[in-house]
């Protein structure tokens, strides 16, 4: 009898309640759901941007070459539908942008984290998550206000240029490679700073030879990662970049970028017409962009880790 | 030049650097202020816009940029939660699990124009909502996603791993320890980044043009049922935002005061986002002492 008891004990005892397990089920259901809506939702995103960007092609009889040509006439007869100076115009404000961000992103970075850790935790570290909140029509706002005017002064020009798209983005891609250096040159082990120091190397000449070179692959993972956020970037640029439709080929001049001319002109054309779906395709192009910097950002973060 | 002289020269660099991204902040904000500010007062801010004349506010834009936050955060807080919780605890090494970090860094990086044409497609017309805040609300939604899971699946693995063994050794579930133990260990952290993500929300417009909409409809604040169509609670109405609302006004508007009411609006929207910002760090750091009963 005393051991059928407790037999009877244990076996309860071990066997989880069927409430528990209900519970369990359920949690485990939910988060599972929650994860399967992220998937779908890139999916189906993919889908629909890919399906309508193509309709250009198609079903509009466009030919790529007439596309990525740099004649772009939507109302003329016949119509021409060349995008090249928008995808230009795209790569310039980006480049230009991370040209002018990186070395002071960095260079903020290094202040912050081997100049004075510190008052740089303390000050610079809010600064540059301020800034980050900052939404970009502000951004816009205060380019189309301050800077546009005074690139007029300067350079006699029309003020809305590729070079007010530069700084404006400049600025807005400062705190993502900011972040982004700063994490990587705190992963640096301390040991190799001491090492520098006991061989009687300089703070600068411990900073350029050894953190720099060591931590480069990340330091590129964050430029890049503002190059991505800049290339998308469509409301600031479109508000001070002048939207013409010009090949960029100076600073002070007034051109467009895939995102200025998707943002004037998508909600200005019957959705079907050609037009239209040549918008559709940009924000292929796009897309498309946005992949390839996360295939080249996985890439430079597994050399890094090579290393 | 010596080694010695080259390193004091980089250490002035490296000081003007700090002191000029300090000085773009400060610009930025002073700027902003000081333009808006003037404008600010309790007319700018419960009146509604004006089309031809001066003197209009910003009253409808600045309600539905709060209600669309709402809208959004009411369903991006319970799937973020899931799926960092999902990556914190549940998911397994392998195929799957690299689709669905894939799909969260993909969707993170995507232009917000890019999901506002996403949303125009599906939400607006394919649902056949038309350009609503309904639309709005789901277009934010995967913008805002990827970064609650993050904020989330990180906080849940800043846990240290002995409490949940603490709790599975007293025979609790997974599920009990997940929500009984590790969710309000990880509270703070959550709550940081979900107030961190709402300015974000706040302040975004590229994604709310094709899919909320530049107009609102005239607002009866006396009407509250929600299927009205000028009741401000209705979430199937199009509604224009404060950034929205801001790009729209220095693109078209042809009222004499665009400027000033454009600077009203960006101090509107930039005191929101500060104001979004510092209770973050604050309730954070409140929410933490409470809970370890710290000095």
């Amino acid at each position: 009898m005393e051991n059928r008891a407790t037999s009877q004990w244990a076996t309860e005892l071990l066997r989880p309640d069927k409430k528990q397990r209900r519970l369990e089920l359920k949690g485990r259901l939910m988060t599972l759901v929650s994860a399967w809506v992220i998937i779908l939702t890139l999916f189906s995103l993919l889908y629909f941007i890919a399906s309508k960007g193509v309709s250009t092609f198609l079903f509009d009889g466009v030919p790529l070459s007439q596309f990525f040509s740099s004649e772009w006439a939507p109302t003329g007869t016949p119509p021409s539908f060349g995008t090249l100076p928008f995808i230009m115009g795209s790569f310039m404000v980006t480049v230009l942008a991370a040209v002018i961000s990186a070395p002071l992103g960095v260079g903020a970075a290094i202040y912050m984290t081997e100049i004075a850790p510190s008052w740089g935790k303390k000050v610079l570290q809010p600064v540059i998550e301020l800034l980050v909140g900052i939404p970009s029509v502000v951004y816009g706002f205060v380019g189309l206000t301050v800077i546009v005017p005074f690139l007029r002064d300067v350079t006699g020009g029309p003020g809305f240029s590729l070079l007010a798209g530069v700084l404006v983005l400049s600025v807005m891609i400062l705190p993502t490679i900011t972040s982004i250096a700063v994490d990587t040159l705190q992963s640096i082990p301390r040991s190799m700073r001491e090492a520098s120091y006991a061989l009687g190397a300089t703070r600068w000449q411990t900073i350029s030879r050894v953190l720099v070179r060591t931590s480069l692959p990340g330091l590129m993972t964050g430029v890049v990662l503002g190059m991505a956020r800049a290339f998308g970037e469509a409301l600031a640029v479109q508000m001070v970049i002048g939207n013409a439709d010009n090949m960029p080929t100076s600073l002070i001049q007034p051109i467009n970028t895939l995102t200025s001319v998707i943002t004037l002109h998508m909600g200005n054309t019957v959705p079907g017409t050609v037009y239209n779906d040549a918008l559709w395709s940009m924000a292929l192009i796009l897309l498309l962009m946005t992949l390839v910097f996360i295939v080249l950002i996985r890439w430079m973060t597994r050399r890094g880790e090579a290393r | 030049m010596n080694a010695k002289l080259a390193d004091r020269i980089a250490t002035v660099v490296f000081y003007v650097i700090a002191l000029l991204i300090i000085g773009i902040l400060a610009g930025l904000i002073g700027f902003i202020l000081v333009r808006g500010l003037g404008v600010i007062d309790w007319h700018f801010l419960t009146s509604p816009p004006s089309t031809i004349t001066a003197g209009g506010g910003v009253a409808p834009q600045l309600f539905n940029s709060l209600y669309l936050l709402v809208l959004t955060m009411l369903i991006t807080i319970p799937l973020g939660l899931g799926g960092g919780i999902y990556l914190a605890e549940y998911a397994k090494p392998g195929k799957w699990t690299d689709i669905l970090r894939l799909s969260i860094e993909v969707l993170s990086s995507l232009p917000s124009i890019v999901v506002g044409l996403f949303g125009f497609l599906v939400f607006v017309q394919y649902t056949g909502w038309g350009f609503s805040l309904a639309a709005g609300a789901l277009a934010l939604t995967v913008f805002n996603l990827p970064l609650m899971v993050r904020v989330v699946e990180q906080a849940i693995r800043s846990v240290p791993r002995e409490q949940r063994e603490a709790s599975y050794a007293l025979g609790v579930s997974k599920w009990q320890t997940i929500t009984r133990v590790v969710l309000p260990a990880a509270l703070p952290g959550i709550l940081t980044g979900t107030i961190l993500s709402a300015g974000r929300v706040f302040g975004e417009a590229a994604a709310l043009m094709f899919t909320a909409g530049m107009s609102s409809p005239m607002m009866d604040f006396t009407d509250w049922d929600p299927t009205s169509l000028s009741s401000p609670l209705n979430p199937f109405r199009p509604a224009s935002t404060l950034a929205v609302h801001i790009w729209k006004i220095n693109s078209e508007a042809i009222i004499p005061d665009a400027k000033e009411v454009a600077a009203g609006a960006s101090a509107v929207l930039v005191l929101a986002v500060l104001f979004f910002n510092l209770t973050a760090r604050a309730l954070g750091r409140w929410i933490h002492k409470r809970m370890t009963s710290g000095s």
